[in-house]
């Protein structure tokens, strides 16, 4: 039973009681979880905090040990990895996972694969329909590589890509599935700081288009002015949730980043700088 | 650059009719400019197109899905043995009731035998590749060597207790074709010219490559097509992105077993004799060979691998002789086209591993591109 | 038919020399990933090799002791097996060590139709018969027989065995090649060269593969050089079975393999009422690793695999 005020038909993915464990190891406990439609929420913690394991388990690469999924309401299972992305989740990959031999367009286009139905028959004997499907799906894509920023680019091999444009194509490549939820696992890893000015431009312009994202990051400056509600995992359970002001003064927070391991918790310099 | 060069001559020939046009005729006249230098380079030709048959439906399966099939011959055999089955005197002989059943023999019409082959062939494709489905890529590669050589170790024994397949004495007395009235066993006398059989079938197997050339081409230009080839880079991100890579796994392994297929009957009638001695496993690997050292998932580099693979051992046959009496016997051409080919392998994949003729892409290129990551299922 | 207890002499003699060879295979998964396609060549060298250095030793001291060109033949397996593999290692699986899964695999198959092709060469390609340098009166057990050829494979083996696990668990080698297996890594950050690590396994798993070699032809009295493509395949599939880079699940998986075929081999026309018969033996071994890899991947024993990043 979900024991929100708010209306379920409000929430984009709503999840209870998420456990998981890896043998003897407690990776998530009793996780619950709503995210608001058109929202951008957060999901940080400490390293090893199990913010991965949850995402895995939503898009159905781990099979969690108990919970309930709802995706805009409705139930889902999340056993099948290409039936998540189905329903309506689309993903990216904390080490970049593009296929790297694919032009960049081509990575795009097979992000269409899920939202079209042009088999081997109609491929084989190039009907109307398949012409007209490749037609839309090579727009489509062009379209979204636009939207990212890396249009220039179509026609090179992905993995010939700086870092920071693999990034955004594999965020056109999720995009390009009609995603309810956009869940971006470290978009900013690994980028400059121009880069993540131009990545928290893309997140808001994708949050105006009315959709609705997932993030982990470990980068607490972007993760402040860019999300609307934060979720703070550590060992496992979750310790706080709420807007980032509130969060950013929660004591069981700032404990679980600065604790008694600090050495262990290099975000100690960021999290006070922001809340000066 | 060498590629850059292939590159534009590529893009030349698509662009130009009349190159396009020189080619098909030069293919069409090929025969007869061969039969000048005998027939039997005629039936070498008819047998590298069979080889290019094979090579483009393993194609399929390794080089557009990245899975490394080396059983990929049993398909040919199952093709071949269905045929040979159902248009000679095996059956016919083996069994009494059969017999009584077709008293002028069995028969089968091609309409029927050869949709049959190829039906039976993917059907095979499936079983074989559904228990593959969750290995990881070297295991992949040897369950269905292991596979190949089950089916190989059957169509030897399969003799006993009652006799379907002969064993390894073979089946013989195949049907040959007859296209539209015309049997391609005899020659065919046109008055002012007579074109003999090797050529007639050369015609049908080179009929049967551009199909083949086309399906797989439209093939790769599709949905299907950038799907498996999704499922050959990454095969997680392919599922992350929608796709259901069981059922697109397996339909790479049935589309391909069904070329394996038509070309087996092909095989059955042109030879008019099947044994498994023509179905080992240096056949399945000298195939994978074709395709992985002439340019993997590139149509041309296939094609190209193909024929020189399959026409090495003619040439051989020159240099073979002056060998063999240099090391006193121990070297014939046999054994001189297994060197050759094993040192081929190893030595394309340490110094060009992507082929002989791979795919030309974009300026930003590098030398140790085009081969498929395959990533392991564990990784999440 | 022979007794139970026969199969079973005879399936413990052959898993033996099935876990000698599987050694070799999950020794070198464990650390790089690769299964060595080339690696029933090695047995197969190893065993033509010892041929000829019979013939040449028993020309030179035709007084010489059966036991005793045995063993100078066999020391001269492993010479020149390990030399082999080492070979091969530095000059096509090294080079390939950051690539694609598929080159190596490839590679690994060329290095195995090349071995062959050499054999075919060097050896001519017909079957020779292999001098059977024991004794050949046979010790009866029970209904059984067992052959002094047969006993001496269950002791090298045992030996063999025995030797390995030693160097594996008590000497610094062993526990460079173990952190290896475990974490490359952080075992190198210890200090650990990786390569003179892969080279040891590579020399090792040659050396057992030359003795194999040699009690498989004493066993089967003829050698030829396509003989080590099936013990090869064999041996893998008990590799797995086992649980791939587990030493002892390597030797389980042999001895239970040889068991199966030996056990599978006589029974199966009675239990498929004359439909099946012996000559199917070979295709055991498939279906074991088809059942072990679609019902329990990762081995009877677990399988042991390198840590990547």
């Amino acid at each position: 039973m979900h024991d929100s005020a708010v209306p379920d038909s409000a929430l984009a993915l709503s999840v209870r009681g998420v456990s998981k464990s890896f043998g003897g190891l407690q990776a998530l406990k009793d996780i619950d979880l709503d995210i608001m439609r058109g929202s951008i929420h957060g999901l940080i913690g400490p390293n090893g905090a199990g913010k991965t394991t949850f995402f895995n388990i939503i898009t159905g690469l781990y099979t969690a040990d108990k919970g309930d999924f709802k995706l805009l309401s409705k139930s889902y299972s999340p056993s099948l990895v290409h039936e998540v992305a189905k329903a309506g989740i689309a993903r990216t990959f904390q080490n970049i996972r593009l296929f790297n031999e694919m032009s960049v367009l081509e990575n795009v286009m097979v992000g269409r694969h899920v939202r079209t139905q042009s088999g081997v028959l109609r491929a084989i004997f190039k009907t109307p329909q398949f012409i007209r499907e490749e037609l839309d799906i090579k727009m489509r894509a062009h379209a979204l590589l636009d939207y990212v920023g890396i249009e220039r680019f179509a026609q090179h091999k992905a993995k010939t890509l700086s870092y920071g444009d693999q990034r955004r194509l594999e965020i056109a490549r999720a995009l390009a599935t009609d995603p309810l939820l956009l869940a971006l696992d470290e978009p900013a890893a690994g980028m400059n700081s121009t880069e993540k000015k131009e990545l928290k431009i893309l997140i808001e312009q994708i949050r105006r288009d009315n959709k609705t994202v997932l993030l982990i990051e470990h980068d607490v400056q972007l993760v402040m002015g860019l999300c609307d509600q934060l979720t703070v995992l550590d060992y496992g359970t979750k310790i706080a949730e709420g807007s980032p002001q509130e969060v950013q003064k929660n004591p069981l927070v700032i404990e679980a980043y600065l604790g008694t391991n600090s050495a262990t918790h290099g975000t100690k310099n960021h999290l006070t700088s922001v809340s000066q | 650059m060498q590629t850059n060069q292939k590159e534009s001559f590529q893009e030349r020939f698509q662009n130009s009719r009349v190159l396009q046009i020189v080619f098909a005729l030069s293919l069409l006249i090929l025969p007869f400019v061969l039969q000048y230098f005998g027939n039997a380079w005629v039936r070498i030709a008819d047998f590298a197109l069979l080889y290019v048959l094979l090579a483009l439906g393993l194609n399929i399966v390794v080089g557009y899905a990245g899975l490394l099939d080396l059983g990929y011959i049993a398909f040919f055999a199952v093709g071949a043995y269905t045929y040979a089955l159902l248009s000679s005197p095996q059956l016919t002989n083996a069994f009494p009731s059969i017999a009584a059943l077709f008293p002028n023999g069995l028969h089968t019409p091609l309409y029927i035998v050869i949709p049959l082959s190829a039906l039976l062939a993917g059907l095979f494709g499936i079983l074989l590749g559904a228990p593959t489905l969750k290995l990881r890529g070297d295991y992949l590669a040897i369950v269905t060597l292991g596979f190949g050589e089950i089916i190989r170790v059957f169509l030897n024994n399969l003799d006993r207790p009652i006799n379907i397949t002969n064993g390894p004495k073979g089946i013989g007395d195949i049907d040959s074709f007859t296209v539209f009235g015309t049997p391609l066993s005899r020659k065919l006398d046109l008055g002012f010219t007579e074109i003999p059989s090797v050529t007639l079938y050369y015609y049908l197997f080179i009929s049967l490559v551009a199909i083949s050339i086309l399906i797989c081409s439209r093939l790769e230009h599709s949905r299907i097509g950038r799907a498996w080839m999704a499922i050959r880079e990454d095969e997680i991100a392919a599922k992350a992105m929608g796709i259901d890579t069981r059922n697109l796994k397996l339909t790479a392994f049935g589309i391909g077993a069904t070329f394996g297929g038509v070309s087996g009957a092909m095989f059955a009638s042109f030879q008019a004799f099947v044994s498994p001695e023509s179905f080992s496993l240096m056949e399945s690997v000298m195939i994978v060979a074709m395709v992985v050292l002439g340019g993997i998932g590139y149509l041309p580099g296939v094609v190209l691998g193909a024929l020189l693979l399959a026409a090495l051992p003619e040439v051989l046959r020159y240099v073979a002789g002056p060998l063999q009496e240099m090391s006193g016997g121990r070297m014939d051409s046999a054994i001189l086209r297994q060197l050759l080919i094993a040192l081929a392998m190893v030595s394309v994949m340490l110094l060009r591993p992507s082929g002989l003729w791979p795919k030309p892409s974009h300026k930003h290129n590098s030398p140790k591109a085009n081969l498929p990551t395959n990533r392991s299922s564990e990784n999440a | 038919m022979d007794t139970l207890i026969q199969q079973i002499i005879n399936g413990l003699v052959l898993g033996s020399m099935y876990a000698l060879v599987a050694l070799g295979y999950t020794m070198v998964y464990g650390i790089i990933n690769l299964i060595n396609f080339a690696h029933g060549e090695v047995l197969m060298i190893g065993a033509m090799t010892s041929w000829s250095v019979m013939g040449l030793m028993q020309d030179a001291y035709p007084t010489a002791p059966g036991w005793v060109v045995l063993l100078g033949a066999v020391l001269c397996a492993c010479v020149v097996c390990a030399c082999l593999n080492y070979g091969i290692e530095k000059i096509a699986y090294k080079p390939l060590r950051g690539a694609p899964k598929l080159a190596p695999l490839i590679t690994a198959i060329g290095i195995s139709i090349l071995l062959q092709s050499l054999a075919m060469i060097i050896w001519k390609p017909n079957y020779k018969p292999y001098p059977t340098l024991m004794p050949s009166v046979p010790v009866e057990i029970g209904n059984a027989v067992i052959s002094p050829t047969q006993i001496m494979i269950l002791g090298v083996t045992a030996v063999s065995l025995s030797c390995l696990m030693y160097l594996v668990h008590k000497t610094s080698l062993g526990r460079a090649m173990r952190a290896t297996a475990e974490n490359p890594r952080v075992a190198s950050l210890m200090g650990v060269k990786p390569d003179m690590v892969i080279s040891a396994t590579f020399i090792i798993g040659a050396v057992l593969a030359a003795i194999a070699g040699v009690m498989w032809a004493s066993n089967y009295g003829t050698i030829h050089h396509s003989m080590g493509f099936l013990p090869g395949l064999k041996a893998f599939t008990a590799a797995v079975f086992g649980g791939i880079g587990n030493l002892e699940g390597a030797v389980v998986g042999g001895i239970l393999l040889g068991l199966i075929e030996s056990i599978g081999a006589g029974y199966i026309g009675e239990l498929t009422n004359g439909v099946l018969g012996s000559q199917y033996s070979d295709i055991f071994a498939f279906m074991v690793l088809i059942g072990v890899l679609t019902l329990r991947p990762s081995g009877l024993m677990g399988e042991r695999i390198a840590e990547r990043a």
